[in-house]
């Protein structure tokens, strides 16, 4: 489908997805949803004969720190029977980082949400198994978080002996 | 009943009835036949897998927190070492996405040398990939054979590049260096010991009893859960799904070269094999059209909003000094927005999505591995199998530890 004919017809099949704008998109089809209409809506684009996003390409959380609400998730849908993508936005408060799963819908959300929750600490509600990922259970804090400090050390085991290998003090690059 | 900080619900594996006939078993996270490391958490009845839970992450190194701290070139080098058996492919659709963001397109002569490295780098990576896997199997000199001929690619990469593995080859809006002057020569002498060498080893093994009997049948996933947990290249393409990024949304020159997508059947590891034999000799026929094609000209864009300036104007002149300042110290200022790029990488749709804020640093990159949702579907193509068939199916999954884990 021609970008334009999958932005209409996205417009009369979610009528309460909010535009966005154009040109910081680079012409790439973008939606923003709420959350309360989530798992409906993502079924809706995976089923729906014209649209048939059979994939989840991608999942991800892009923190706006400063911004309210603070994070926003980011699905990158792909149809590959149609051939053309769709990215789906929504936004999450900072003080209530729900949003409800998608691992219903497309099985690859499963990891995918689980490496969201690992790094950003955005929950899924009904997720099956929301477990850490790419850190260990140990992990404190969620790594991607702009308020994460760069240079944090959370070793599991201990590091070596500083007078042994004095570390030289770092500096940011930043 | 332990749970984990951070973590939501109970660990799965930490509970064993001891009456039960069930074996709970940790298999690595260095295992000597996993190349890569990674943990399974197993659950066997005899030898039969009843439950598996694959660990991953023992190679994470914060990707995505290093490339927000640089400037945009400053992610290239760490792009190389996402998979790091095809790097020169990372390289192209990192610089792919940065460059759509900005709004440049690279002149006709880079573009045709992207695509010539890259499609070297998808040879170098199908070898490393199918030629483990042989020697997991026992077929050891069917492995030494293949990577002879990774040695042989291996050799133009190093002439084009500089380097064998870590190239940081691509800049945003070019590349660094351009192809030898006796490039035809070096192809097609590498391409001639590569296609000997690949029919020797198609000999070895597409019709050796040991190895279809270990790989025919094995790992099978259908059509559909493929697709649902997102599987692309050779993974998916075994199930018969022609989903090709190079076909189905042609980015740089593929759209005049003229190659075909091998699709398989059955969706079973023999099936990824032959499919990667088989994408091997489009890979060389596009890099022989690539090299044929070739046209003169520059290899990078001149706009002095992106790219350094030459040396000699650095040195010579006052705005090429300021120029040169101004690029390091900033960075590249990319208008504020928001753009996802795929590209077809070694295993599969390598996607890049990148979020700018206007500053010339990267405010977000989030690249999408397609090892990483490979590994998703491991437990699914397990389940109920025996646990000899762990080898060969994680061996076809191509899980590179580097991309897997970024």
């Amino acid at each position: 489908m021609t970008p334009d004919a999958l932005r209409q017809r996205l417009a009369t099949l979610l009528p309460g997805a909010r535009p966005f704008p154009d040109d910081s998109a680079r012409g790439q089809v973008v939606i923003v949803l709420e959350r309360e209409a989530l798992p409906d809506a993502l079924r809706t684009l995976r089923d729906d004969p014209e649209i048939r996003c059979e994939q989840l390409s991608d999942l991800t959380v892009v923190d706006y720190r400063g911004r309210t609400p603070r994070f926003e998730v980011v699905y990158q849908l792909y149809s590959i029977a149609g051939n053309h993508r769709v990215r789906v936005k929504v936004p999450v408060p900072e003080d209530d980082a729900v949003v409800p799963t998608a691992s219903g819908v497309w099985k690859a959300a499963n990891w995918a949400e689980r490496e969201a929750w690992d790094m950003f600490g955005v929950r899924f509600a009904g997720h099956p198994d929301l477990r850490r990922i790419l850190m260990y259970p140990e992990f404190v804090g969620h790594p991607l978080r702009k308020d994460y400090p760069l240079h944090q050390r959370q070793p599991l085991v201990p590091e070596h002996d500083p007078i042994a290998t004095p570390w030289a003090p770092r500096t940011p690059i930043r | 009943m332990t749970t984990a900080p951070g973590s939501l619900t109970p660990h799965r594996f930490v509970e064993v009835d001891p009456t039960s006939d069930v074996m709970a078993i940790q298999m690595g996270p260095s295992h000597p036949a996993s190349h890569g490391t990674i943990k399974f958490n197993l659950r066997l009845d005899g030898e039969t897998i009843v439950d598996v839970d694959v660990e991953i992450g023992y190679l994470h190194r914060g990707f995505e927190k290093m490339c927000e701290q640089g400037t945009w070139n400053h992610c290239f080098p760490y792009a190389d070492r996402l998979n790091y058996a095809s790097p020169i492919l990372n390289n192209v659709g990192l610089a792919l996405a940065v460059e759509q963001l900005a709004g440049i397109t690279v002149p006709e002569r880079c573009q045709y040398i992207r695509v010539i490295g890259g499609e070297i780098s998808r040879l170098s990576d199908h070898l490393t990939c199918l030629g483990m896997a042989a020697s997991e199997l026992g077929a050891i000199s069917a492995a030494f054979y293949m990577l002879e001929a990774r040695e042989f690619l291996y050799d133009i990469v190093e002439a084009i590049t500089g380097a064998r593995l870590t190239v940081t080859w691509c800049r945003l809006g070019g590349v660094m260096k351009d192809l030898p002057a006796d490039m035809a020569e070096r192809t097609r002498f590498a391409l001639k010991q590569t296609r000997r060498i690949l029919a020797d080893c198609e000999r070895l093994l597409a019709r050796n009893r040991i190895f279809v009997d270990r790989m025919a049948g094995v790992g099978i996933i259908s059509r559909g859960d493929a697709i649902s947990y997102g599987l692309t290249g050779p993974l998916l393409r075994a199930t018969g799904v022609a989903y090709d990024v190079r076909k189905a949304e042609p980015y740089l020159v593929y759209d005049r070269m003229d190659f075909t997508v091998p699709t398989g059947t059955s969706g079973d590891n023999y099936d990824r094999f032959m499919v990667r034999m088989a994408e091997m000799e489009q890979s060389m026929r596009i890099i022989e059209q690539a090299l044929a094609q070739v046209p003169p000209g520059p290899i990078v864009i001149t706009d002095p909003r992106f790219h350094l300036p030459p040396k000699g104007e650095v040195y010579g002149s006052i705005e090429g000094l300021m120029n040169h300042f101004k690029l390091v110290i900033e960075g590249q200022k990319i208008p504020a927005g928001e753009v996802y790029v795929a590209t077809e990488g070694g295993n599969g749709e390598l996607g890049f999505y990148l979020v700018s804020d206007g500053s010339g640093r990267p405010y977000r990159v989030r690249v999408r591995p397609p090892s990483f949702y490979g590994m998703g579907a491991l437990g699914e193509m397990l389940r109920g199998r025996m646990i000899a068939d762990i080898i060969t199916t994680f061996g076809q999954i191509n899980m590179i530890g580097g991309e897997c884990d970024h």
